[in-house]
């Protein structure tokens, strides 16, 4: 065991910052700070309240995270960092942190993509990932399928989504509904006492033959029809919109998942990001791939939103398979293309 | 004593090692705003080379807390920190306004102000180079139009407000260290590493929500 790679992980990159250590693929600690509270009243993450609560919460996360692992810095064999995609502002302060860290204690640096990371991350759940699966990422940010090859080294894009991501839909829909940001648990909440086949909401690009996502369309005929309902002064059944929302949302997600699988002749498939830790998503895309025969991996709630853990995780495969290192200059790159995994 | 001095408060990515006595290195390269990001590690890797040093010969650090743009600041001061983590030394900050006083090496009365971007400056007075007799402060350039000397890039920007320029236009890591170091001879009081921000971020509290339906909109059946 001890002679398995020690990484580091720093995630900035909107409103968590994570630091995460990995030895091999035990998670040894995944210490977090989060500023979501700071962004609730504006209804959506504010870039500058979330770089600055980073820059405070950066040397006390580490501090937790050694402590929780219960290793030092010299321990560690390398410091991995995301490099993109994200929030410039935000994804500087983790990007100039693992850089001092790794100068300062003369240990490779290495700047990697989130998406990967997010894959990555169930390597600590479910140990190994296959050579060849797809993955399924949706979060507040992205919704993307994808090839993921060599434990997370390669990656290829499928899919994503042409307007909204996934993430963004529930938020915005969840404000219609007067419930909180982030919209995602709040909507998964009072669906559970609704019904999913109340109202046929439309289902964007679902029948369009591509691994595509759209889900503005999908967000503005919600709107349509609860403000029907206020203007004729008829209350807004809460429960039966969201179940009606969500279930038009997984729906599209799950069997676009199950179709790329198909058409990649592959059997396994993971997914990852904030949206993941939706019930109704886990429970369709379970009952889904055992009807079609594909392997399902989906981390626990707590890996599959942003964290250092994801981060560390990926970074242990890079150091392991001998990946070339980050140069000191590294950019945080707030478009990094999906298919580079490693800057 | 080896001091590492940063800041990032101004368009300068500035970096240098002092050993008390002297600056034993400096780099620094002046931007048009933006990559700190990139320029700041390798800067440090660089004046320890140039210094013969490695990072745990280094006994603290001092970082510039602007006022300045966010980001770039921010960039500094997060390093500083976590080299100081790292290190296991300590880390104070120095107020760049103040960094850039000190080495105009004025003595007599003058104006510090640096770019603050939409059109305003940050500034600071001073009743010499190492008197600071204002709270640093935001503002536009017209408010504090003065026929004094005026230190830092805002007296080349705003030329009608502060026709008297004198140099440095940007802050220097090597006087900012110099700075520092006098001060702690001196015993003097020293800032904690915390961002001059002198702005709140820039967020606005949702009105209410748009309607997609146009008023005149038919009640659905
Ligand atoms: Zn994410």
């Amino acid at each position: 065991m001890a002679d398995q790679p020690l990484v580091l992980g720093i995630e900035t990159s909107c409103d968590e910052t994570g630091v995460g250590i990995v030895r091999g693929e035990t998670l040894l600690a995944d210490a977090l700070a989060s500023s979501v509270d700071e962004h609730a009243r504006f209804g959506g993450v504010v870039p500058e309240v979330a770089s600055r609560a980073h820059l405070e919460a950066m040397v006390p996360t580490m501090r937790r995270a050694l402590s929780d692992a219960g290793v030092t810095l010299r321990d560690v064999d390398a410091i991995a960092v995301t490099a993109g995609p994200g929030l410039t502002g935000a994804l500087l302060v983790g990007v100039a942190a693992a850089k001092s860290y790794a100068l300062a204690l003369g240990k490779p640096l290495y700047g990697v993509n989130h998406l990967a990371a997010h894959v990555a991350v169930d390597r600590l759940e479910h140990g190994p990932l296959p050579q060849r699966c797809i993955a399924l990422l949706v979060s507040g940010g992205h919704s993307s399928l994808f090839v993921v090859e060599d434990a997370g080294r390669t990656v290829t894009p499928l899919g994503g989504t042409v307007d909204d991501a996934a993430g963004e839909a529930y938020d915005k829909v969840a404000r219609v509904l007067g419930l909180p940001f982030p919209g995602g648990p709040p909507i998964d909440r009072a669906a559970g006492d609704g019904d999913p086949a109340a109202i046929p909401f439309p289902r964007g690009k679902a029948n369009d033959g591509t691994l595509d996502f759209s889900f503005a369309g999908l967000k503005t005929a919600v709107a349509r029809w609860v403000e029907g309902r206020e203007r004729v002064g008829e209350p807004v059944p809460v429960a039966d919109v969201a179940a009606s929302f969500q279930e038009a949302v997984v729906d599209v997600l799950t069997r676009k998942a199950v179709a790329a699988c198909r058409q990649q002749g592959v059997d396994d498939l993971v997914l990852g990001g904030g949206v993941a830790a939706n019930s109704r998503l886990r429970a369709l895309a379970e009952e889904r791939c055992a009807a079609a025969g594909i392997r399902l991996r989906v981390p626990r709630p707590r890996l599959c939103t942003d964290n250092g853990a994801m981060v560390a995780s990926l970074g242990v495969e890079l150091v392991a398979h001998g990946v070339t290192p980050s140069d000191l200059d590294l950019p945080a790159d707030s478009a990094l293309d999906l298919d580079v995994v490693s800057v | 004593m080896l001091l590492l001095a940063l800041d990032t408060a101004t368009p300068a990515v500035t970096v240098a090692v002092h050993d008390g006595e002297r600056p034993r290195a400096e780099s620094t390269v002046v931007t048009r705003g933006g990559q700190q990001g990139e320029l700041l590690a390798p800067g440090i890797a660089r004046v320890l080379r140039d210094a013969g040093a490695a990072p745990a010969d280094l006994t603290a650090i001092a970082v510039g807390v602007g006022p300045g743009p966010f980001t770039g600041l921010r960039v500094g001061l997060v390093t500083a920190r976590t080299m100081g983590d790292a290190l296991g030394i300590p880390v104070h900050g120095g107020c760049t306004l103040d960094v850039l006083a000190w080495a105009s090496g004025l003595a007599e009365p003058f104006l510090v102000a640096t770019d603050a971007r939409r059109r305003e400056v940050y500034w600071a007075r001073y009743a010499d180079a190492r008197t600071r007799t204002t709270d640093p402060a935001v503002g536009v350039p017209a408010d504090v139009a003065t026929s004094e000397p005026v230190v830092g890039q805002g007296a080349a920007l705003y030329p009608e407000a502060f026709p008297a320029a004198r140099e440095p236009v940007h802050a220097s890591a090597a006087a900012l260290a110099e700075l520092v170091v006098h001060r702690l001879a001196a015993g003097e009081p020293l800032l904690d590493p915390l961002p001059l921000y002198l702005r709140r971020p820039d967020a606005r509290t949702p009105g209410p929500r748009k309607r997609v339906l146009p008023a005149d909109h038919p009640a659905p059946a």
